[in-house]
């Protein structure tokens, strides 16, 4: 029996190996379908993790807003605590006070000047991002009406208002004025982000603490997280309902888009994939269907030689499956190269390699090919030998 | 009992007989040669023998058993089993190597041999041709691969429809002269020829025109005198 074994692939590899450029045809079938396959199949599997990426790009999904006045980094702290240590990206505290500079009021956002390169990773800052210790960053609209630029130095002054505590003992002579606060600070960077951020200064809380005297309060908190939907909503649940101080908040407007997207995209790699693969088996059968009618001969000189039909068709049908395995190796390699680069061009991140979809290709190359060469091996067998071996 | 029994075999295409009310005996061991013109039905009854097709009347008994009447897996088992083909075309697959094709035959009849393969293409001078495809062998030599192949299963009887047909003179004596060889090995043949030389060196000539057998000669070699019973 193993002889017999060892005599059938001898046959079917020699039917591949010698006859190239007919079975050339039918690998680059086979080999294309798999190759788009099996990079669908992996830009399908790595849209959520590319276009999540991408979508934070575009900001915070969760924002942190006081339930009453105003929050403090101990309420920041605990609410990240909800939230899966790997899912989140990023967190900034924000303080908003109004400064002064060269005596025109500006808005200034004190915040954590590391978290938000997390959470607004699209902010374009032109020279560096500013440290603590009397560095500041300022928007590209400030910039140009005080015609400033990075290197200059200014005095960043803030009033004291009559209502706080601080003033009150600042002020405590009628007469007495309210004294200034100053601040000398230099400029690393210029902010463009093409929207309202542009109408700010940015520094640390260190520094606005030492500007204003006192620990500032938060007025709100960007948070990014890598997860959506239902899972997005009971963080935001979580936070809410367990800590006093903070209400969460869904930005509504680009989580909701993304789920929609990410779906639609899915889908359209999933019909394309069909598509593919319906196209593949045509032209495998198209290619198997020629392959069996040029070689009528042959089946018939077979059948003279005492072949059954079940063993010509287990012969083509070897055929088939081995140029499926081919193709399925083939296309499992190219595909991984047409995934990486069609991640490269659009998403501009490579994807990882899943070792799993190699077999899987490899199997569903194989599969389709077989169903592929069902129709042309069964009339194989239709062949009469002594029409075909009647001769010309 | 004869080995192979015709009685009145008709095989009958719309209005033609391609062979009309044919009755014949080959016994086991016989050389028979089988002529006439083109047309006449030599390869519808050695089809027919071959148990590739089947007569529209008559019996053929081949070892007592009426091939006639079996179904059509049942013909390729006796063909496979008892029949050694050999056509004018010579017929060898082509991506396979002249060892590979006299395998191909053991494949189908039982267990592919290589070793008793070589041994074949031995017995027809192809030793050292035996890795050759096809393309890169004559004329000569493919039908020398055919032999082996037909010869390889020891089969009852050897058919060959015109097998030096498309073979110049050196390359037919070649085939003619294992022809020999393998009557004197007590194989049953049944040749097809247009080549009275060839026809000569059988036992037994039978001639059909028109699809009936019109004349049997028997040639016998060791008295030189021809026979004729018309
Ligand atoms: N499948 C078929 N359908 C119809 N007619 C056929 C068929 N096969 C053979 N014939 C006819 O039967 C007759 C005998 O054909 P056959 O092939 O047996 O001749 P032959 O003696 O072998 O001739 P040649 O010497 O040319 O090979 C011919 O007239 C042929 O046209
Ligand atoms: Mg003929």
């Amino acid at each position: 029996m193993n002889k017999k074994r060892k005599m059938y692939f001898r046959m079917i590899t020699a039917s591949l190996m010698r006859r190239r450029s007919r079975m050339l045809i039918a690998l680059l079938a086979i080999a294309i379908g798999a190759t788009i396959l099996s990079g669908l199949v992996t830009i399908y599997y790595d849209v959520p993790r590319q276009m999540g990426a991408e979508f934070r790009n575009y900001g915070a999904n969760m924002i942190l807003v006081a339930s009453e006045e105003s929050f403090t980094l101990e309420d920041v702290d605990q609410s990240m605590s909800y939230i899966k240590q790997n899912e989140l990206v990023g967190v900034t505290p924000y303080h908003y006070e109004t400064v002064r500079i060269h005596e025109l009021p500006v808005l200034a956002a004190a915040m954590d000047l590391e978290q938000v390169q997390k959470t607004s990773p699209y902010w374009n800052v032109d020279g560096d991002w500013a440290a603590s210790d009397g560095e500041l960053m300022i928007g590209k609209t400030i910039a140009s009406d005080m015609q400033l630029g990075v290197g200059d130095s200014i005095t960043v002054t803030w009033t004291p208002s009559a209502g706080d505590a601080e003033a009150e003992t600042t002020a405590q002579n009628e007469d007495e004025l309210i004294l200034d606060n100053e601040m000398e600070m230099t400029i690393t960077g210029i902010v463009e982000t093409g929207g309202s951020e542009e109408d700010y200064v940015y520094m640390s809380l260190a520094d606005m603490e030492t500007l204003t005297g006192t620990v500032p309060d938060l007025d709100i908190a960007e948070v990014s997280v890598s997860a959506s939907g239902a899972d997005l909503e009971n963080y935001k649940n979580a936070i809410t309902d367990n800590v006093d101080a903070v209400n969460a908040r869904l930005v509504k407007r680009v989580t909701a888009s993304e789920t929609t997207v990410l779906s639609k995209l899915q889908a359209l790699v999933l019909l394309v994939t069909i598509i593919v693969l319906a196209l593949t088996m045509i032209t495998v059968a198209t290619t198997m269907t020629a392959v069996v009618t040029e070689r009528r001969k042959e089946i018939g000189l077979r059948k003279a030689l005492g072949a059954s039909d079940q063993s010509i068709r287990m012969e083509f049908l070897g055929e088939g499956l081995l140029l499926g395995g081919l193709g399925g190796i083939l296309g499992s390699i190219l595909g991984f190269a047409f995934a990486q680069a069609v991640s490269i061009n659009v998403f501009s991140s490579s994807i990882s390699f899943r070792p799993l979809l190699v077999p899987i290709t490899i199997i569903v190359s194989v599969v389709v090919t077989g169903a592929a060469c069902m129709i042309p091996v069964r009339s194989a067998t239709d062949v009469d030998p002594a029409l075909v071996l009647k001769g010309e | 009992m004869s080995l192979l029994e015709l009685k009145n075999v008709s095989k009958i295409y719309g209005d033609l007989h391609a062979l009309d009310d044919v009755s014949m005996k080959v016994e086991k061991g016989e050389w028979v040669a089988i002529m006439g013109p083109s047309g006449s039905g030599k390869s519808t009854m050695m089809n027919i023998i071959g148990c590739m097709d089947k007569p529209s009347l008559g019996e053929v008994l081949l070892d007592g058993v009426d091939i006639a009447r079996e179904s059509g897996k049942n013909l390729t088992t006796i063909r496979r089993d008892k029949i050694g083909l050999i056509f004018q075309q010579f017929h060898l697959v082509g991506y396979l190597t002249a060892v590979e094709n006299v395998m191909l035959a053991q494949y189908y009849h039982s267990i592919p041999d290589e070793k008793e393969a070589m041994e074949a293409l031995e017995r027809v001078g192809l030793a050292d041709r035996a890795r050759h495809l096809p393309s890169q062998l004559s004329g000569g030599e493919q039908q020398r691969v055919c032999v082996a192949r037909a010869l390889i299963n020891h089969p009852e009887i050897v058919l060959a429809d015109e097998p030096t047909g498309n073979l110049d003179e050196a390359n037919e004596s070649i085939v003619v002269e294992l022809f020999h060889k393998l009557h004197d090995e007590g194989t049953t043949l049944i040749v097809v020829t247009h080549d009275p030389e060839v026809a000569e060196v059988a036992q037994r000539t039978l001639v059909l025109r028109d699809g009936r057998l019109v004349k049997e000669t028997v040639n016998d070699h060791f008295t030189g005198v021809i026979h004729y019973n018309d």
